[in-house]
């Protein structure tokens, strides 16, 4: 039993780089298609990685090199409890950690880019962190416990109950993906963003972990969100890819806002969207 | 040819830099990005930052304040890097050569490995210095 579960968590490990490689190839083709470009094969992230790994490194500060690296190894240890059908609630602060390291890489610098990039993306975690713990509080509620394997024990789907706050998970989507109109602190297109934002001082071979990491996250994302119905979880699984087309389809629609819009919308919106949902499950529970 | 190697020609990160340009060339750089020409196709991207880029696209004639810049620019740029000389201009100086400001040619700051003629450049003649510069760069 439990060589079988180590080798399906390392099964995904080394499988989910590659799809999250992919969807991001999926997303530049697909972007280009929505502009009237033709766009790069689909495979363009792992040539990008690889000739980044092949580049000089260059360091700015030693302890840069310690956040990128926290950054990752955070990321994947919070796909790791997911896979585990672990805890949601540490989840939700795993992925606090692996945000708070990149916010730190870029204050490690001596670059004011960075430092704008760190503040900005500072500010993204206080508009999203909010949103994920009203998502780990509502789990409780509705199943009277924080495991993602209760999640799996029920044959009713979350979505019906917590549909309020699937709306709020999809505004955390777009914020996490660094997509527009969140694309604040720093951005996949060149040009977008004050130098590079956050990632402004990294380059070469830890550019590529920023990237690696960043493809961890977006399947990470895409499993939070497929929790909202995960019996059977090929629905779920439909319903995060939709989520996914749904987030590119936004990106090339709209403009880039500022922070304090971000702020207020994703707090006033998820924020309120999570309260309701929450008293709503408890009014029609019953406090016990 | 090596996974690392064939990635650097398919993954060319392009920072562009105008010392003194009269903004002609740089105007057709920006033509590359459109849906007609679309270098992403190629992967290429615009990147604002030296720290990420691979070729150094560069146009106009340097001047005594711009040589400064590029050569801390050329210093960024993390190695394998190449340096494209975009417009007559950037080759040698073209009609601004003997100006009381301007020293010529980007060679006279940076080495350069393509020179891309032209007042302005063509789009075509300037992804075709690109894809030069690429031969070169997976020899490297």
């Amino acid at each position: 039993m439990m060589i079988k579960q180590f080798l399906f968590v390392l099964f995904i490990l080394v499988g989910a780089p590659i799809v999250g490689g992919l969807l991001f190839g999926i997303d530049r083709r697909i972007t280009a298609r929505m502009q009237g470009r033709y766009g790069p094969p689909f495979i363009q992230p792992f040539y990008d990685f690889f000739k980044l790994l092949g580049k000089e490194q260059i360091a700015v500060s030693r302890l840069q090199f310690v956040w990128i690296y926290g950054y990752l190894v955070f990321m994947i240890a919070s796909l790791v409890f997911l896979v585990m059908k672990s805890d949601f609630l540490l989840l939700v602060f795993l992925l606090g950690f692996a945000g708070v390291c990149l916010v730190l890489g870029g204050f490690s610098t001596k670059s004011p880019y960075a430092h704008f990039g760190a503040n900005r993306e500072l500010m993204q975690i206080l508009a999203y962190e909010p949103v994920l713990l009203l998502l780990a509080i509502a789990i409780y509620a509705q199943n009277g416990s924080f495991l993602i394997s209760d999640i799996f024990r029920q044959d009713k789907p979350l979505l019906f109950t917590l549909w309020p706050l699937f709306l709020a998970v999809l505004y955390v989507l777009t914020i996490k993906m660094r997509k527009s109109p969140f694309d604040i602190s720093t951005c996949h297109h060149g040009h977008q963003e004050i130098v590079k934002g956050v990632t402004t001082e990294y380059s070469g071979p830890y550019f590529a972990i920023y990237h690696l990491a960043e493809w961890y996250e977006i399947i990470l994302l895409l499993g939070i969100i497929s929790l909202f119905w995960t019996n059977p979880l090929w629905v779920g699984i439909l319903i995060a890819l939709a989520a996914f087309l749904l987030e590119l389809f936004i990106d090339n629609i709209t403009a880039r806002m500022t922070v304090g819009w971000m702020i207020r919308l994703s707090w006033s919106v998820g924020l309120i969207l999570g309260i309701i949902n929450i008293a709503y499950i408890y009014y029609t529970k019953g406090v016990s | 040819m090596g996974l690392i190697q064939r990635s650097r020609v398919k993954s060319p990160w392009i920072l562009h830099f105008d010392n003194s340009s009269c903004n002609g060339c740089d105007i057709e750089i920006l033509a590359c990005l459109t849906p007609l020409y679309d270098v992403e196709r190629f992967g290429m991207v615009n990147m604002g930052n030296p720290k990420h880029a691979d070729i150094l696209l560069i146009t106009g004639p340097v001047n005594m304040r711009t040589a400064r810049v590029l050569k801390n620019l050329y210093e960024q740029v993390p190695d394998p890097k190449v340096v494209v000389c975009v417009g007559t201009c950037a080759s040698t100086g073209g009609v601004f050569h003997n100006c009381y400001n301007v020293l010529g040619g980007v060679d006279k700051v940076i080495p350069v490995d393509v020179y891309v003629p032209g007042c302005s450049v063509r789009p075509e003649a300037i992804i075709d210095g690109v894809l030069m510069a690429l031969q070169k760069l997976a020899k490297l």
